[in-house]
Parts: C-alpha cells; sequence; structure tokens
C-alpha cells in the first residue's frame, strides 16, 4: 500500500507557507501588505517563506511603483495550484483512513 | 504533523484564510435589522404622506409633483440613516473582531453592490424623468435591482446574503404584477426581510463569538 505521508509536499510543511498558498488560490493576485496584514507576520518572516514558495516555482512576483514606492503582487502559477491541490488530497485521504 | 487533529487544524487553518482573505465577514446582522426598522418608519411615513395627498389633506396648490418631491425626500433621508446605521454597526463589529474595515474584501463586496444598484439607480431616475405614469414600477423595480446586487455581493460576503437576494427578486417580481400595491411590497422587502435576515445573521454569527 502507498504510504499516504508520502503525498504531502514537504514544502507545505510550514503553516505560514499553506496560509500563503490559501490566500493565492482564491484572489486572483495580492501585494505583499495585503498578505502581511492578513497573515500578521513581520516582513523579514514573510519574505523568507515567499522565497522558498518562489523557487520551488509554486508563485509568481510582479514589481511594479504606485508613485515612487514598489507595489509587489504575487500570483500563483499553475505548477503552484497543481501542487496545493494534490496536497490537499493528500490531507483529506490522510484524515479518512486514519 | 502526524496525527488526525494536526492535519484537521492544517485544513481549519486553510480554509480560514480562504474565507478570511476573499470574504469580509465582519457585516453586522444588526445593521440588517437597523436599516430594516428605518425602512418600515419610511413606508409609514410614505404611506402618511399618500394618504393625506389622496384625501386632501393640503392645502390648495399640492400637487402630485410636490407628493413626488416628498416621497423622494423620504426615499433618500432613508438610505441615508440605513447607510450610516449600517456603516457604524460594521465597523464596531470589525473591531470586536480585530479585522480591518477596509481592505479587499470590503472594497470587493462594495464594487460588487454597486454596480447593479448603480445601474438600477439611474433606471428608476430615468423612470421619474422620461416617463411619466409609471410610479407603479418604481417599487418593483428598487427590489429587483437591489436582489440582483446581493446576489452579485454575496460571492464576497455570508452567503446567508444570497438567499435574500433571491427573496428580494421573488418579491420585485410579485410585484410587477400587482402595480398599486408597491409600497407595502417596499415595505415587506426592505423593512421585514431585512430585519428577519439581520436577526437569523446576528444570531449565526455574532452572538455565538
Amino acid at each position: 500500500m502507498k504510504n499516504p505521508i508520502g503525498a504531502l509536499n514537504k514544502i507545505f510543511d510550514s503553516r505560514i507557507r499553506l496560509g500563503v498558498m490559501s490566500i493565492l488560490i482564491v484572489n486572483d493576485s495580492i501585494s505583499f501588505n495585503e498578505l502581511k496584514q492578513m497573515l500578521e507576520l513581520t516582513d523579514g518572516n514573510l519574505a523568507s517563506h515567499l522565497n522558498t514558495l518562489e523557487q520551488a516555482e509554486y508563485l509568481k512576483v510582479q514589481k511594479s511603483f504606485i508613485g515612487k514606492k514598489t507595489n509587489t503582487t504575487y500570483i500563483l502559477t499553475d505548477l503552484g495550484r497543481q501542487a496545493f491541490k494534490t496536497h490537499l488530497d493528500a490531507l483529506e485521504k490522510m484524515i479518512k483512513s486514519l | 504533523m502526524s496525527n488526525k487533529e494536526e492535519q484537521l487544524n492544517a485544513l481549519n487553518d486553510i480554509k480560514k484564510m480562504m474565507d478570511r482573505s476573499s470574504r469580509f465577514i465582519s457585516l453586522s446582522g444588526l445593521s440588517g435589522v437597523f436599516a430594516g426598522f428605518t425602512a418600515l418608519v419610511g413606508a409609514y411615513l410614505a404611506h402618511l404622506e399618500i394618504a393625506n395627498s389622496v384625501n386632501g389633506t393640503y392645502e390648495y396648490g399640492f400637487t402630485e409633483d410636490d407628493l413626488e418631491a416628498n416621497l423622494i425626500k423620504i426615499g433618500l433621508g432613508v438610505l441615508v440613516v440605513a447607510l450610516i446605521g449600517g456603516f457604524l454597526l460594521t465597523l464596531r463589529q470589525t473591531r470586536i473582531k480585530k479585522l480591518p474595515f477596509w481592505d479587499r474584501t470590503s472594497k470587493n463586496l462594495l464594487i460588487n453592490l454597486a454596480i447593479p444598484l448603480f445601474a438600477g439607480g439611474l433606471f428608476i431616475i430615468g423612470l421619474l424623468l422620461a416617463h411619466p405614469g409609471t410610479y407603479g414600477l418604481i417599487a418593483p423595480s428598487c427590489l429587483l435591482f437591489y436582489g440582483l446586487a446581493l446576489i452579485n455581493a454575496s460571492k464576497y460576503t455570508y452567503t446567508d446574503i444570497r438567499f435574500l437576494g433571491f427573496c428580494e427578486v421573488v418579491l420585485g417580481l410579485v410585484a410587477m404584477f400587482n402595480i398599486g400595491y408597491g409600497l407595502y411590497f417596499w415595505a415587506f422587502g426592505f423593512g421585514v426581510l431585512h430585519i428577519f435576515y439581520g436577526l437569523l445573521m446576528y444570531f449565526k454569527y455574532e452572538r455565538t463569538k
């Protein structure tokens, strides 16, 4: 029998990264500040988690300017959407089997 | 991350973040109750106004235009009072929940509510200005456009709003075939239904927490 834990994505072990993915899955694009506010995190903490997700190519970063301030927004990639869905399915299976 | 409770917690977290980031969950049920009572008072005042004008209580020279102006004043008064009340009660609710009042969820809610309402508002102004004698259509149009606005906005807040929207649309359509009883339909849709749904949401989301 296949071990269901194997289907769980290591990247989503972190609650914060799971939170970021949950927010992005229901919002087309979202800014760094909005993420910070919703997850109640510090800049550095959030940035490092976003970096991990970006390296995995689960999200895309878009930089633009609002006046002189930079505005960084994030959108989910197809790969990220797929990975999150697989992770959720695995979670569901695990809960059912326990 | 190995036992069932951990995984359930993770799923709950996911659900909470999805909801919190896409739905405005601080809409106060009490604002619905308040708006409902305001609408009932407004409907009563309008009723008196119409009765007075029909009975000829007003002095000579009171025309149908004066009645129309008075009814519009009552209508706008109800709108302003209900909006201020709803705003303050919802602001209070965001404080209790410690959530931001003005964020993407409240923006989404307002924009999606405003689109059908704006179209409806222009439609009704059009009825008043360009089509004399169509007063009977005003109450049904109010209900219909308001219902569609609620259905449209329900994706961005509690789903209960969607059913309230359906009720308003059905009521508007029924009112369309009962021209002359517009005020009663209006009072029921904006008064009674608001109070009912407001209480329902209050007991469902606010009192238990």
